[in-house]
């Protein structure tokens, strides 16, 4: 089992509608985000290229957060999402530090906070929000370890990249170009 | 052209524009922490080589600063966690992997000896306030016999103090500007001519202000030329790695680390030290005071810079 995302850039409008369901499913304190929309514009007029992103925790293969957890907070679980356990957190920012997308927040609360791929929510069998709410359906979610599972076909089909690979990361969040 | 936005209107506090998690008290703890790994390694190699009473200050006098060093640098480390009750989990769980998790254990054992080394010499330090409980008395004299002892259990720990005060930095392969191996032993190069710079400001034998003045002198040369091994290698590296050094070199940066941490901290002291030992007429304190705000800047630069130093955005 390893979960990964796909998002298809060239559906994707820019609406926002993932960050929103993410700040309502996950009671993200105002002002903060666990995800979010990134605008790359390229090219000089007339040639001009818009790539529209939602971006968000990576839930890297080698998470330099995990590594860098003095207390074990931040771990990875056999299906490859990574998650802070709260209570163990001492708020010391090396996890945010490590981070290439800076993915991770200190939570008003005081412990570090950022996506969980909607852990709670695959429990139940749903969707992260971020996916199940978007309004182009540009995102998709599954098993990579699955040959048959969307992610892993649109993989084999699509042309694709990853943000920063030059980390060494081995990021799983994938965005179809 | 090439732009990015982030159109979703994030504006976390202490990540965006850019990253300023680490704050002073970061800054602040790595020098107070080379500085008493530094004093500690010194306290301890002349304890092993046997010098200990031609070198008072280095053993006696200057160590009274590494537990006061470790205790406000503790403190401010302390201060900088956001989830502060938990920090007991520091303690439940050893962390190979994690710089902070090896530093955590060391500080945890370098902390109570370096108090341990100091009441080792209690009586000497402080003849007008006996130790006025018997058992004191005999804890104090225990401590003395086992002086070596701590010295031998304070040297390698002392080096792994001061290269964690880099490695720390190093671990973070986000933070391009902190994200080379030479930072180790850049720190700890730093910390120990921190530690000779308090040790010559509060000896009072010329002999011991001279052995100093030539190590410090020396570890300056080295730091040096470590200072250039770091851009030589920046230089050499990747497109962000490139950027990084864009802030020391030619950036927002560039008075502060060239002026104030390179001719400054370093090379003013050098000359000066230099000329003192050849017979010229210069209060050492001068140098040696150039040394220590050199190497508090110098963690200010590296860790204000290292954290404006990204991969995206």
């Amino acid at each position: 089992m390893r979960y990964a995302m796909v998002i298809d850039t060239l559906k994707c409008v820019g609406c926002s509608d993932c960050v929103v369901a993410c700040q309502t499913e996950n009671d993200v304190p105002i002002g903060y985000c666990r995800d979010w929309v990134t605008e790359n514009v390229s090219g000089s007029y007339p040639s001009i290229e818009l790539e529209l992103k939602s971006e968000r925790c990576n839930h890297c293969e080698n998470a330099p957060c995990v590594r860098c957890c003095p207390t074990g907070a931040s771990h990875q679980l056999n299906n490859g999402i990574v998650l802070v356990t709260a209570d163990e957190c001492i708020g010391c920012g090396a996890c945010i530090e490590s981070c290439p997308y800076d993915a991770r927040y200190q939570h008003p609360d005081g412990y570090v906070d950022k996506c969980t791929f909607c852990h709670h929510r695959l429990e139940k069998g749903q969707l992260p929000a971020c996916v199940a709410v978007c309004p182009t359906k540009c995102m998709y979610f599954g098993d990579l370890d699955n040959q048959n599972s969307e992610v892993s076909k649109l993989l084999k089909n699509r042309k694709w990249k990853t943000l920063a690979p030059e980390a060494g990361t081995k990021p799983k969040v994938y965005y179809l170009i | 052209m090439q732009e990015e936005l982030i159109t979703s209107g994030r504006n976390i506090p202490n990540i965006d524009p850019f990253l300023d998690i680490w704050h002073w008290p970061i800054s602040v703890y790595l020098f107070l922490g080379g500085l008493a790994a530094g004093l500690l390694f010194f306290a301890a190699l002349i304890t092993i080589l046997k010098k200990d009473k031609e070198y008072p200050a280095a053993v006696k006098f200057a160590s009274i600063v590494s537990p006061i060093a470790l205790t406000l640098g503790l403190l401010a480390l302390f201060y900088d966690l956001t989830h502060k009750i938990y920090f007991w989990r520091l303690y439940t769980t050893v962390r190979i992997e994690s710089p902070m998790s090896w530093g955590a254990w060391v500080l945890l054992i370098i902390t109570p000896v370096s108090f341990l080394w100091v009441l080792s010499y209690y009586s000497e330090l402080f003849p007008k306030f006996k130790l006025n409980f018997k058992f004191l008395k005999k804890f104090e004299s225990f401590l003395q016999k086992n002086r070596l002892l701590m010295a031998y259990i304070l040297l390698p720990l002392s080096v792994v103090l001061g290269v964690y005060t880099g490695i720390l930095l190093s671990a973070f392969n986000a933070r391009p500007l902190w994200n080379n191996a030479i930072l180790g032993p850049l720190f700890l190069i730093s910390g120990l001519s921190t530690g000779a710079a308090t040790i010559i400001l509060l000896s009072k034998s010329t002999k011991e202000r001279h052995l100093f003045s030539k190590i410090d002198l020396g570890l300056v040369i080295l730091e040096l030329g470590l200072i250039v091994h770091m851009m030589m290698g920046m230089y050499a590296g990747s497109q962000v790695q490139l950027e990084a050094m864009q802030l020391l070199i030619g950036g927002e940066f560039t008075m502060m680390f060239f002026g104030f941490v390179v001719i400054l901290g370093l090379i003013v002291p050098a000359i000066l030290e230099f000329l003192e030992l050849r017979g010229f007429k210069i209060p050492v304190a001068v140098p040696a005071l150039l040394i220590l705000l050199g190497g508090l800047i110098f963690r200010f630069v590296m860790v204000e810079a290292g954290q404006i130093t990204r991969y995206l955005y």
